[in-house]
């Protein structure tokens, strides 16, 4: 045996790597019945749990109507390279339906573009391509509006006080994160102390918190983008003792968003659902592949605002509701 | 000649063997478990996905033979697809914009073997710093913001042509092939090349022999500078978008298709044919599994598991030796 160690080595590592691959196949041939509908999923990462409530209710409904969803993903926010092939595989592979949340709103026009030549229906989810009729269709929140909906009750709550306000986005450049930043800074008029990327992480916004309170001494209001940076914020606050005269607000939904609210943490919140953009998606998906109908503008999801607070003026749900309806 | 060679010795004298083998039996087996894998344009396509990460490998195939790491190489090649877009968009000549660039790319080489030859500090130290320096570059460069791309210079790399009518090709495949057959020679065929691969193996032993080993150092990190300047180019006609938030894991991934092409981390043994394999099995992992209809992380745990078998076939190789 000896000197033949390496190339038994080597042979060992490409047959490991022949039977791995054979064996998931067979595996997976059981629920692949031919003749279904093959419908993509496209999202940013499948990491944030935001889109796997997405996956899981397009999963479900996609079961529920025999047909077969392919789920791909990128790697990180940001990961368009990630995307494109993830585009062009599901089309090789022969997806009737494509439904991505695209990272960035221009940076994977190239290949949607060529999926649609081909006859393919591309469908937005979550967040809008730019231009908008990139795609046949969009199914999203209208994330101006959230933004606008938390900077009205923000500044209802604060009473009559000019809102002092402490700013904290998502990724740089996200389309998303724009928007909902517009529609507070709309509704709200906050003299801005200070924005601050935060990626939508904890860590982050609480990093980011922490020194912007340093200098925002009068600050009385916190806008965040997500939840996990609206707990950052008030970790960051109530280590300083400010958590009782600031009021943060937040956007999503997530049912630990909801108990935060529940728990005084949060004020406010602004609850989108992705699980009914994943739903109408692949409805569309099995409508197109029944009739060849294609859908087009701007499909709106609705949102819910949700606190134990509520305002005058100010149509709301309660935490209760909401841990019944958060998306997970 | 007619010596026996054993085959431990025919891998240790081609280590691309074993990956290139690897390769031909995922292709295979994709074509024969799916109905689409073997289609023209799909195997085209594949080809096209590996070009960004196979040209970022090309240039971490040079500092790993000379037993460095280049933390740095997809941070480098953003903020040069960057400085191409902003300078393009902002009024300059998109070709003098391409250059700018890819000259930048290769500055910044420049600067890293200065410090890797000059200082002596431990590659992985000075790309690590790097990365974090060129991470941030390109943050305050880009302002937040994406710049999409519309002129046809910088999209070049991405246009397709068809060859008999049927197989598809873009020029991005012709460079990355041109630039292959480039390194290649240089490395095989030129006192240069012999010269990266003595300073890998043993650099006390080159520089006795009277090699000058800094200078020789110093030139690798600047041509790999330049591949990864023109990894922004084939970036920018794969997704015509120059996003400051993209390819945070190209280091990684440029890493990964060097070390399963088989050439050691150790320094001073393994070949850009290699690399190409690896980088091209990465990608066939990717779009075969996904037509099997597998979820995306076992393409990552294939993965994985490669980088590990390539390198202990590395290992087990280099003991026999001794």
């Amino acid at each position: 045996m000896g000197r033949r160690g390496p190339a038994l080595l080597a042979a060992l590592a490409v047959v490991a790597l022949a039977v791995g691959c054979t064996s998931t196949k067979s595996g997976s041939e059981e629920s692949t019945g031919d003749g279904k509908t093959k419908i993509g999923l496209v999202t940013k990462t499948d990491s944030n749990p935001y889109f796997v409530a997405l996956r899981d209710a397009a999963k479900a409904e996609a079961d529920k109507n025999g047909a077969e969803l392919v789920a791909l993903a990128g790697k990180f926010d940001g990961d368009n390279d990630g995307q494109v092939a993830a585009i062009e595989n599901l089309v090789q592979q022969g997806a009737k339906t494509i439904l991505v949340t695209p990272n960035n709103s221009t940076g994977i026009l190239g290949a949607i573009k060529k999926a649609r030549d081909r006859g393919v229906l591309v469908i937005a989810l979550d967040t809008e391509t730019d231009p908008q009729d990139a795609v046949d269709a969009t199914i999203a929140t209208d994330n101006t509006n959230a933004g606008r909906l938390q900077g009205q009750y923000v500044k209802a709550a604060l009473n009559g006080q000019p809102a002092r306000s402490i700013l904290l986005d998502g990724t740089p450049g996200s389309t998303v994160s724009e928007q909902r930043h517009a529609g507070f800074v709309e509704a709200a008029q906050p003299e801005n102390l200070g924005t601050e990327a935060t990626n939508g992480e904890q860590n982050k916004a609480q990093q980011a918190t922490e020194n912007l309170l340093q200098r925002a001494t009068t600050v009385n209001s916190i806008y965040t983008l997500n939840e996990p940076a609206a707990r950052g914020a008030y970790s960051a606050l109530k280590a300083k003792g400010l958590a009782d005269r600031v009021v943060i607000g937040s956007i999503d939904g997530s049912c630990d968003g909801v108990e935060a609210v529940k728990s005084g943490e949060i004020a406010v919140t602004v609850m989108q659902f992705p699980k009914k953009m994943a739903e109408q998606g692949v409805r569309f998906a099995v409508e197109f592949a029944k009739s060849g109908k294609k859908p087009t503008g701007f499909v709106e999801t609705e949102t819910a605002v949700i606190t134990d607070k509520p305002l005058a003026g100010i149509d709301s749900e309660d935490t209760a509701w909401g841990l019944e309806n958060c998306w997970g | 000649m007619t010596t026996r060679v054993s085959p431990s010795e025919f891998i240790l004298r081609t280590p691309a063997i074993g990956p290139a083998i690897a390769l031909v039996v995922a292709v295979v087996v994709f074509g024969l478990t799916t109905d689409t894998f073997f289609n023209v344009d799909n195997l085209s396509l594949v080809v096209q996905q590996s070009l960004v990460i196979g040209t970022l490998a090309l240039g971490q195939t040079l500092v790993i033979l000379t037993a460095g790491i280049d933390l740095a190489n997809a941070a480098i090649a953003v903020l040069s697809t960057l400085l191409i877009a902003k300078l393009t968009i902002n009024g300059t000549d998109a070709p003098i914009a391409l250059v700018v660039g890819i000259v930048a790319a290769a500055l910044i080489g420049a600067v890293t073997g200065g410090l890797v030859t000059g200082l002596r500090l431990p590659p992985f130290i000075v790309t690590l710093g790097l990365l974090t320096i060129v991470t941030a570059a390109s943050r305050l460069y880009a302002q937040g913001q994406s710049f999409p791309v519309t002129d046809p210079t910088l999209g070049w790399l991405g246009t397709t042509q068809y060859l008999f009518g049927q197989i598809e090709v873009t020029y991005g495949m012709a460079v990355m092939l041109a630039m292959f057959v480039g390194l290649w020679y240089a490395l095989t065929k030129t006192a240069w090349g012999k010269h990266v691969y003595a300073v890998g193996n043993d650099p006390e032993a080159a520089r006795l022999s009277g090699i000058h080993v800094r200078r020789t150092v110093l030139s690798v990190y600047v041509v790999a500078g330049l591949c990864y300047g023109i990894a922004a180019w084939q970036a920018l006609g794969r997704v015509p978008n120059a996003d400051p938030n993209a390819f945070q894991l190209g280091n990684l991934d440029s890493i990964t298709a060097v070390v399963i092409g088989g050439t050691s981390l150790f320094g001073g043994r393994g070949s850009v044919l290699g690399t190409l394999v690896g980088a091209l099995i990465v990608a066939v992992l990717r779009s075969g599994l996904t037509q099997a209809g597998i979820d995306n992380l076992y393409q990552d745990v294939a993965t994985g598991a490669l980088v590990i078998a390539a390198v202990a076939v590395d290992r087990f190789s280099r003991g026999r030796q001794r």
